[in-house]
């Protein structure tokens, strides 16, 4: 194998992409691949209409209430299941049922109880992120280093000590992979949402732009929600490097 | 030394089954001199490790009970220190917060803390290693580090899981002699653990030898030796010979 | 809270003295018992007109198991489902492995699939429907849209992460990179293609549901559309359930063929 590949990071061939959508869109092949330039244009008039900066409120208001409560909740409860036996053999079966489950076959429910409104989108980002946070939160604390937990306790360490000094600090890793994942499926939760609701947000602008085929705006906004979903994994990506400790030590 | 201590520890009728069914120690009895190295010693699978945690209150006992001072004891205290096999360092914490850790959980003021762990990271040789991370140092270095976790809460009684089992050769008979060195001025009881019969006579005060299962004492050797001459002249001295052998042909016996 | 967590604890100790097998299975019938307790009490207060108890909701189960209409429903739904994902299986491993053992390709591809792995797909699936309309292209496109990802990036970890010592025993003994790749390589990566079919399938589940509400519904889809409408909610209910219930059985079904197939040995390197 060529070693003269690995000296470039793999990242630039994104570059080539991009210019392989220029050319297609230029030569007019696919009527929905508009030029990647005239997307970046369409782009940056979209990101100052007042349309779009509504949407764009809505989503991340709902993204961030939404994973502030699977936070809250998923977290503690992740701890308990790792901790307790007992509530780990009661909820055990749901989590693992509704982590892989499709959620979004849920939110009919939802409308039907909630009502077609940002409350819904909210409990859907809530229902896609938890499941996942409280699955490895409770990996993570019962995979707990034994070792450090038994020398806490030789010294005497009491329950709040040796969660807080100990127990959380240990599982971090897995935690912080548990929201990092947690995140990208909440930010599904909200296109998915929007979308089923369809008259707020990013996804009614998904179903505005594709029904009136403005092709370029569609791929502006597909490429800035990408990079959203992106920049916020990449960020909790970071926080968990941060928190490789263990990369010798374990 | 000839004549023995007051026991500070004492072990009385203990036994412990595992949730396997596995009986693990039986009718145990050993008293512990003060200031004295006792050294639990046998093959794997007599539950030497196990008497150990129980004594510092980590594992419970099934029956009988452990003494300290003439008084029952049921969990940790602040008059035992336990130093690990794997080290059990924090490993997101510099070596200077993990060896104030002990006093950390005792709520001592940071200033006074660091103070005392500065004193002890220097009497175990890694003075100048304060800021550095555990997964920046050598196996030898980290137990050092633990080592003087154990010293810095000032505990009477320290306990030993099989100290240098992690670290080479060379690192490990550095470490028998500094240990002795760090023991020779404080009035410490130590438990250590281990199944090296070399390691055992080396820096014991007496031996407890451990028959496996189920645990039992079947002899206490008491090897006579001061350890106060030079290493070499301990591994060369006839009750140091004499020792070694006497044990070997007892444990040779239950090593299948 | 002391208390509780004593007698739960007792109550722990005291379940698992029995076989671990038969203890297991208690706690399980307990979780489930107090799962549906908590829906029957849900259901009957008097907060929202369309939440079905539990009773309700089985009734309306078997009515519609009775009358055939679930059965086919499913029939409906399942088609673009397994096309979807026997599509993504074969077209979706295969690209994975070459990602795998081409430094060029994996060089082209690899940040697409990284980025696609974060990216909410559904977006794409509005775009889907006014291209190809509301028939079963878009529905398995959106299948296909939604598993590819995982399929790709599982298959290319299972290549990439062969053990190098084995790579190098291979080598010591003048094995072709030929007998490399098909007597190691592969044999070592199936374990993590197979896990990446399995969260395919689950992929594809979430998949086709987005599909049957967004694009046009069809099948279990139009069941709960239908029911939703006409406000028979203990019927949308239903068809929601079994839905929940038919992805988690297949899928805890694959994770015990892939458990018995690919036993987890921590003691190989």
């Amino acid at each position: 194998m060529s070693s003269r590949t690995r000296t470039i990071p793999s990242v630039f061939s994104l570059a080539i992409w991009f210019l392989v959508w220029e050319l297609v869109g230029r030569s007019g092949a696919s009527s929905i691949v508009p030029p990647l330039s005239a997307v970046v244009a369409a782009g940056a008039d979209v990101v100052r209409t007042e349309k779009f900066a509504t949407a764009a409120t809505i989503s991340l208001r709902s993204f961030a209430l939404g994973m502030g409560f699977a936070l809250l909740v998923g977290i503690p409860i992740g701890i308990i299941m790792g901790r307790v036996k007992a509530a780990a053999r009661i909820l055990g079966t749901w989590v693992n049922v509704f982590v892989s489950a499709p959620i979004s076959a849920l939110v009919p429910i939802l409308m039907a109880v909630i009502g077609i409104g940002e409350t819904t989108v909210v409990v859907t980002v809530f229902l896609f992120a938890v499941f996942v946070i409280v699955l490895d939160t409770q990996v993570g604390i019962a995979r707990a280093d034994r070792s450090l937990v038994e020398m806490a306790r030789s010294f005497g360490a009491t329950r709040s000590q040796l969660y807080g000094k100990v127990l959380l600090l240990s599982a971090m890793p897995e935690i912080l992979a548990g929201v990092r994942l947690g995140a990208i499926r909440g930010v599904k939760g909200v296109v998915i949402g929007q979308l089923l609701v369809s008259i707020i947000g990013v996804g009614e602008l998904f179903e505005l732009y594709s029904q009136h085929f403005l092709m370029e705006e569609f791929w502006a906004l597909v490429i800035i929600v990408f990079l959203f979903a992106f920049a916020v994994s990449e960020a909790i990506a970071g926080l968990e490097r941060r928190v490789e400790y263990y990369a010798a030590a374990r | 030394m000839s004549t023995p201590a007051p026991p500070i520890v004492e072990v009385v009728e203990l036994g412990k089954t595992y949730e396997t069914g596995v009986e693990a120690l039986r009718g145990v009895n050993i008293a512990f001199p003060r200031a004295q190295l006792t050294t639990l010693l046998g093959p794997s699978g007599c539950g030497k490790t196990t008497l150990l945690k129980i004594i510092a209150g980590l594992l419970r006992a099934d029956s009988g009970e452990v003494r300290v001072l003439g008084k029952r004891v049921d969990g940790p205290g602040p008059e035992r220190a336990f130093v690990f096999q794997d080290f059990a360092l924090l490993p997101w914490a510099n070596v200077l917060r993990n060896v104030a850790f002990g006093l950390e959980l005792r709520g001592v003021a940071r200033g006074e803390r660091e103070e005392i762990a500065r004193a002890r990271i220097a009497e175990v040789g890694l003075a100048g290693f304060e800021a550095s991370y555990p997964k920046e140092l050598s196996g030898g270095m980290r137990q050092r580090v633990g080592l003087a976790r154990a010293f810095a809460v000032d505990a009477d009684i320290i306990l030993m899981d099989e100290p240098f089992s992690s670290v080479d050769e060379q690192t490990r008979r550095k470490f028998q002699e500094d240990l002795l060195g760090l023991l020779a001025h404080k009035q410490k009881t130590v438990i250590f653990v281990t199944h090296s019969i070399e390691e055992a006579v080396y820096v014991s005060d007496q031996i407890v030898l451990l028959s496996p299962r189920p645990g039992r004492v079947s002899r206490i050797v008491r090897t006579g030796i001061e350890h106060d001459r030079g290493p070499d002249e301990i591994r060369r001295d006839r009750r140091y010979l004499d020792a070694v052998d006497e044990i070997w042909q007892v444990l040779r016996a239950y090593v299948t | 809270m002391r208390e509780t967590r004593a007698t739960a604890a007792g109550a722990a100790t005291a379940v698992s003295s029995i076989r671990p097998r038969a203890a297991r299975l208690l706690w399980q019938l307990a979780s489930f018992a107090l799962f549906f307790a908590l829906w029957e009490a849900a259901g009957r207060w008097p907060v929202s007109a369309a939440f079905p108890a539990f009773s309700e909701t089985l009734a309306a189960l078997g009515s519609m198991l009775g009358d055939g209409s679930l059965v086919r429903a499913y029939g409906l739904t399942l088609q673009p489902l397994a096309i979807g994902l026997a599509l993504c299986a074969v077209a979706g491993v295969a690209f994975g492995i070459g990602m795998g053992l081409s430094r060029t390709v994996e060089w082209f591809t690899l940040p697409i699939f990284i980025i696609l792995q974060a990216a909410p797909m559904a977006a794409i699936i509005p775009l889907i429907t006014y291209m190809y309309g509301i028939g079963l292209t878009s529905k398995v496109l959106a299948v296909v849209f939604l598993a590819v990802p995982v399929i790709v990036m599982n298959a290319y970890k299972g290549i990439r992460n062969t053990s190098p010592s084995l790579i190098q025993m291979c080598r010591s003994f003048l094995g072709t990179r030929r007998q490399e790749v098909l007597k190691i390589v592969l044999p070592h990566a199936a374990a993590l293609i197979f896990t990446g079919l399995r969260l395919g399938v689950a992929m594809g589940f979430i998949g086709i549901v987005i599909a049957e509400l967004l694009i046009t519904p069809t099948g279990i889809g139009d069941l709960i559309t239908y029911n939703s409408s006409v406000a028979d909610y203990p019927r949308m209910f239903a068809a929601i359930a079994s839905l929940v219930v038919v992805a988690s059985v297949s899928l805890h079904l694959l994770e015990r063929v892939e458990r018995r197939l690919f036993p987890v040995d921590s003691s190989i390197a």
